[in-house]
């Protein structure tokens, strides 16, 4: 883990030319390691990983500040699909699968900007469902048919099918059942082992994130505020009791206690 | 009995031509939920520059038709690039104006041309004794043409169902944040449907050319008889357009068969598509082959 694969230096992003919504984000993540970034509702999550991935537009926002460089080329203003050839592939919040095409439809088109021949592409497709074995017995349903847990897959084999250097995923445990996600966590890390595949992951889910990825940011309105190796931020207070819900007693709070959310902490 | 068979080949002769036509018509709608009123006027153009190519530059028919696709194909292409493009995200009846707007401007300039006013027919080079089976007769241009179209449905729908950019062009439809995030270029995808529906419009023009003649307004009717017949087979499927073209077109030729003449009815064979097009409105507006939301609960 010496070089970082992506930089993400103090950016700004604003919607509509008035809504500040990242205000001087910075995050590294280095070659071949998962790195999480966490934190609650409208923190900014997304939109960092839109600004990474070149998707802003869309939604009519744009990076005023700073800049974001991806193996070492600068990519703050290039757009999604020149991001995805350059290697950094994400998977959207709630998946996003193509619900009118077959699962195998799904996971070909994501090699739409692969240009090194159909022979590779097809050993790749093979692939997705060593990966995803569920997967593999559905290849010709609708996947807008299929479980959540298999969206989720198809949506990763997906991304993983234009060979990217890094994928991020945005919430991949977002309305799944406690095992899937642990499902779906266990892919990740198979991923990055044997794909060497570097990830950057965001999630709300703060426990199981931390527990798979090497490094995290915490991020709350739109800044970064605390950041750090994972096993670091498990042990973090601060951590525990507001993304873990686990008081100073190491018991887990009950929901008797819940109210004490409200006394929010300053991070800053 | 071999009136009745006369009826269903001629039925599927206009019916499979319908189809071609009407499959541009979905390609632009299923890819960018625009309803391209221009379309008609693609479909003359095509048919006008492939008599051009052959009386008046002395292109053999073959290659004069397979030009004019390919012309289309990139002035459709321009078309999207110029006109259309700048109106992504705009609202929809804006981009519908637009095309309006277009066909206007088609139409004046092929009332330049001597195409605007008078009648061409392509010269034959098929032999004019008509093919006669069983009491059935199909000339050879109408037998080529069905021929022709078939094999064009046919490498269409392998382009849309195999190869990965028809793929993508489908993902497209179907979410399109979902297709940037994997890489898809959305304006290009647009720009693709356009060159593809010019192209398969340029074909279908130049092969109704060649069984009716070049009449300007038969060929710009075809724009709008594409409308009964999308919306038959549903406004974005592929499929849906195929079948209801063929179907569309045996309604309209056992309509003006059977029923033109008696009970004091004519002309039910043109009136007929715009009826089904209420009833299927009414009943069905999904038509028969149209995407239902899929809604897991």
């Amino acid at each position: 883990m010496e070089k970082n694969l992506l930089e993400v230096n103090n950016i700004e992003v604003v919607y509509n030319d008035i809504i500040q919504v990242l205000r001087g984000v910075s995050l590294n993540v280095p070659k071949g390691s998962i790195v999480s970034l966490l934190g609650t509702n409208g923190a900014g999550k997304t939109t960092t990983l839109r600004a990474i991935s070149g998707l802003l537009k869309p939604e009519n926002g744009a990076i005023k500040e700073g800049y974001i460089k991806f193996d070492g080329r600068d990519t703050t203003h290039l757009t999604g699909t020149d991001i995805v050839k350059l290697g950094a592939v994400m998977v959207p919040e709630g998946r996003r699968v193509f619900k009118h095409l077959t699962v195998n439809e799904n996971i070909i088109v994501g090699s739409i900007t692969r240009k090194d021949g159909s022979a590779k592409i097809r050993e790749d497709n093979e692939l997705m469902y060593k990966h995803f074995p569920r997967l593999s017995k559905v290849t010709n349903r609708m996947a807008g048919y299929s479980s959540g847990g298999e969206q989720q897959m198809i949506a990763i084999a997906r991304a993983l099918m234009a060979s990217p250097e890094m994928l991020m995923l945005d919430e991949p445990s977002l309305g799944l059942a406690p095992l899937l996600v642990k499902e779906i966590f266990d892919n990740i890390q198979t991923i990055n082992r044997e794909l060497e595949t570097t990830i950057l992951v965001v999630e709300q889910n703060a426990k199981v994130a931390l527990a798979v990825s090497d490094y995290a940011y915490i991020m709350e309105s739109g800044k970064i505020v605390l950041e750090g190796p994972s096993k670091d931020l498990q042990n973090n207070p601060d951590v525990k009791e507001f993304y873990m819900g686990i008081t100073k007693g190491g018991r887990r709070k009950s929901f008797k206690d819940v109210k004490s959310y409200k006394r929010r902490k300053r991070w800053m | 009995m071999s009136y009745f068979f006369q009826i269903v080949v001629s039925g599927i002769v206009v019916g499979s031509i319908y189809a071609l036509a009407a499959l541009g018509l979905v390609l632009v709608y299923k890819s960018s939920r625009v309803a391209n009123f221009a379309h008609g006027q693609i479909i003359a153009a095509g048919a006008f520059i492939t008599f051009f190519l052959t009386v008046n530059v002395g292109v053999p028919i073959l290659f004069s038709f397979l030009a004019s696709m390919i012309i289309t194909f990139f002035l459709a292409m321009s078309v999207e690039r110029i006109f259309l493009r700048r109106l992504i995200g705009e609202p929809i009846i804006s981009v519908i104006m637009v095309t309006i707007g277009l066909a206007s401007i088609i139409d004046g300039l092929i009332f330049i041309t001597p195409f605007g006013t008078e009648n061409f027919s392509f010269p034959h080079f098929l032999p004019q004794t008509p093919l006669s089976l069983g009491g059935v007769s199909i000339s050879w241009t109408q037998l080529v043409g069905v021929i022709i179209t078939f094999i064009l449905i046919g490498a269409f729908s392998w382009f849309f169902k195999k190869s990965t950019i028809g793929i993508s062009m489908r993902a497209v439809s179907d979410d399109q944040f979902g297709a940037m995030s994997v890489g898809i270029s959305v304006p290009r995808v647009f720009g693709l449907a356009w060159a593809t529906a010019g192209l398969s419009a340029a074909a279908a023009g130049c092969i109704i050319g060649n069984i009716t003649g070049l009449n300007f307004e038969t060929l710009q009717a075809f724009g709008i008889i594409v409308f009964p017949v999308v919306i038959l087979g549903g406004l974005d499927s592929i499929l849906g357009a195929v079948v209801a073209g063929i179907i569309m077109g045996l309604i309209q030729q056992f309509a003006s068969g059977y029923l033109d003449g008696n009970f004091g009815l004519n002309g039910t064979g043109d009136v007929m598509p715009y009826i089904i097009l209420l009833i299927i409105l009414l009943f069905k507006p999904h038509g028969l082959f149209g995407v239902h939301e899929i809604e897991r609960v």
